[in-house]
């Protein structure tokens, strides 16, 4: 996967809290291969009873969301409709933590702002669209004429602008796994499913 | 002396192969458990042409979309659990296949067959993987490329969680179980609450549930936020263990309580948050929007959105889909179906506590039990429970996540309201506009026999 540094495109805001996962991809597409993309999935079930829906107007880079975005199931699935549908960075106040962690796995950027900005920001945007700026490496964006710094932790920022994958970088250090693994068994032989 | 640790510091130090520069530490993983759901995963394995690191260490199940009825399956499902089947046995992982006796709910059977032990650190690709902690496990449910990364390495990267406590003082009223408590803490400090945080249960009513109830309060920690959950394991949880088919025996038994037996906070241990809830205050609670967030005791009326504050307008949202209107009694909601199963309450307990409301009254809604697996279902049937469900009118399916999900096309219909023993009322979770309220089992088959949201307290009385 290739890293990114910065951004520049467009951005709509969702509104409401509580966006979860099975609202980001409802179940029944789960079994559908991602060859084709997830795109059309994103928020099916909402966008399909909702013509006026943000995102059946928009295509843009950048979502501005409520509070606990991406709560609820694992499914990585939310994140793969998200990035086929051309969205790279999420701002909200919270998000659901499983979420968080799958979305930097597939060069998502996902930011905590406060509410007040996330109301701001909502406000700007309106139902509409507006221009967006996000830039990782300095953690500033400005959306609909708004700058302002958003935090990210130093994993994360490096994963995201390296486009890093973790098993490349784990295999360094097989040698300490094995190691650990060797003792564990040793002082936990418990810890081995009985055969 | 050393500093005073808490359980999380006990399991995540036992566990931690190394600690990056930037903080994130290397975990060894003990156990892993796949699912249908896992074919990204293995896609992503093949696709790099790396073999399992670790076979013996993962075991896959059919649950998600495990056929509950009998009949043809879907040709999309049968593909799912046909793709699980030739990566299990392509990759030499032991696979509970569907005509396993052994099959289930991967939360259910990871415990049932003693995969599930205190002091592992145990993965899934399920979010409610955090019900695996109510053994004192550090178990919590990651994404297809962590399951990936687990399968090619029995490692994960993590950065350690906050440490929060939620104790429970005081005993639990008749009918009121660990559904109850979790929804009633999730209310209490929203679905986003314990973001960040690993939430250890404790206090005398925690002390005091079963194991079953244990894994409820656990299984729910993801819907308020909380990756983990975890109790410290006592002599009810060994004694849940003890006999298991994968669990040690003989001497490899008593070398592993006596670890076991460590696991617990240290007295003087610091929390980074800590929440004290009595719970003998603590009602028959069920949801009525669209967050788990979005409960009430059920002798509550349907909250004023406007009284709500920040959450008026998501509160105004779920009364429009949910159909019902600001201030009518919880208990004035007719509901058109119930559903009693999966991860959350599809347990031995679970169904002898609903068919103790259901024994010699009738369902006046249709509904499906759904036991938690194929040993439970034969230990419901042996008891005469199902017999129970039966004679009531409901239909006694097989085991899988059912019409939790719907992913198996147990669905609810559009605009239809359930009662359901399950974990998630999102919107479309059980299927396409489907309205769902959750509840405990026992309120379930309340509202089965009343055919609305009822309490089902004056129901067991009279009732041992």
């Amino acid at each position: 996967m290739s890293g990114w540094t910065r951004l520049t495109g467009s951005a709509v805001a969702l509104g409401g809290a509580n966006i979860d996962t099975d609202q980001l991809i409802p179940a029944r597409f789960m079994s559908q291969p991602r060859k084709d993309g997830y795109g059309t999935f994103l928020l099916h079930d909402v966008r399909a009873t909702e013509d006026a829906h943000v995102l059946n107007h928009h295509t843009p880079k950048v979502l501005i969301a409520g509070r606990n975005f991406g709560s609820g199931s694992s499914r990585e699935a939310a994140v793969y409709a998200l990035v086929d549908f051309g969205v790279q960075a999420v701002f909200a106040p919270s998000f659901g933590d499983i979420f968080a962690g799958n979305a930097v796995n597939n060069g998502l950027l996902t930011a905590q702002i406060d509410d007040a900005l996330c109301a701001e920001l909502t406000k700007l945007l309106g139902g509409g669209v507006a221009g967006a700026e996000v830039d990782i490496a300095v953690g500033r964006a400005v959306i609909a004429g708004c700058g302002f710094a958003f935090a990210l932790d130093d994993v994360r920022r490096q994963k995201l602008m390296n486009g890093w994958d973790d098993i490349d970088l784990t295999a360094q250090y097989t040698d300490k796994i094995a190691t650990f693994r060797a003792a564990r068994v040793a002082a936990h032989s418990w810890a081995l499913p009985k055969t | 002396m050393s500093r005073p640790r808490t359980l999380l510091d006990k399991l995540w130090d036992t566990h931690e192969i190394l600690v990056r520069g930037d903080g994130t530490s290397l975990m060894w993983v003990d156990r892993h458990l796949v699912h249908e759901g896992s074919h990204h995963a293995f896609a992503k394995l093949a696709a790099r042409d790396m073999p399992v690191a670790h076979p013996a260490l993962t075991f896959g199940v059919v649950d998600h979309y495990a056929p509950t009825r009998p009949g043809d399956v879907a040709p999309d499902i049968r593909r799912m659990m046909r793709t699980l089947s030739e990566n299990a046995a392509r990759t030499g992982i032991r696979l509970f296949d569907l005509d396993d006796p052994a099959q289930g709910i991967v939360h259910v059977i990871g415990p049932e067959q003693g995969l599930t032990l205190p002091g592992l650190l145990i993965n899934c690709g399920d979010s409610h993987t955090s019900t695996h902690g109510a053994f004192g496990a550090l178990a919590f449910g990651v994404g297809a490329t962590e399951v990936a990364h687990i399968l090619a390495t029995q490692t994960i990267w993590q950065s350690r969680p906050n440490a929060m406590r939620i104790t429970f003082d005081g005993v639990l009223a008749a009918g009121v179980t660990a559904k109850d408590m979790a929804l009633h803490w999730i209310a209490l400090l929203g679905a986003d609450g314990a973001q960040g945080h690993a939430v250890e249960y404790a206090g005398a009513a925690v002390d005091a549930l079963s194991m079953e109830g244990r894994l409820t309060l656990c299984n729910l920690s993801i819907e308020g936020g909380a990756r983990m959950g975890i109790v410290a394991p006592d002599d009810v949880t060994f004694r849940y263990l003890s006999g298991r088919p994968f669990a040690p025996n003989g001497a490899a038994w008593d070398t592993a309580v006596a670890d076991w037996r460590q696991l617990s906070s240290d007295r003087d241990a610091s929390f980074e948050r800590e929440v004290r809830i009595d719970a003998r205050a603590i009602a028959p609670t069920v949801t009525w929007g669209t967050s788990p967030e979005e409960a009430l005791p059920v002798t509550a009326r349907v909250p004023m959105p406007e009284l709500l504050g920040s959450k008026a307008a998501h509160a105004r949202a779920s009364l429009e889909y949910m159909g019902l209107q600001a201030g009518m009694p919880l208990t004035e909601v007719k509901v058109d179906q119930v559903f009693i199963g999966s991860c959350t309450n599809g347990r031995i307990e679970d169904l002898r506590m609903a068919a103790k409301v259901l024994a010699g009254r009738n369902a006046v809604v249709p509904g499906l039990v759904s036991p938690g697996s194929a040993m439970v279902k034969r230990q419901a049937e042996a008891e005469g429970l199902a017999q129970v469900f039966v004679q009531a009118g409901l239909e006694w399916g097989a085991s899988g996540c059912s019409m939790c999900v719907g992913m198996n096309g147990d669905l609810v219909a559009a605009g239809k309201r359930c009662a359901s023993s399950t974990n998630r009322n999102f919107k479309g979770r059980q299927g396409r506009g489907a309205r769902t309220h959750l509840m405990s089992p026992a309120m379930v088959a309340a509202a089965a026999v009343t055919g609305r949201l009822a309490d089902v307290r004056p129901l067991l009385e009279g009732r041992a």
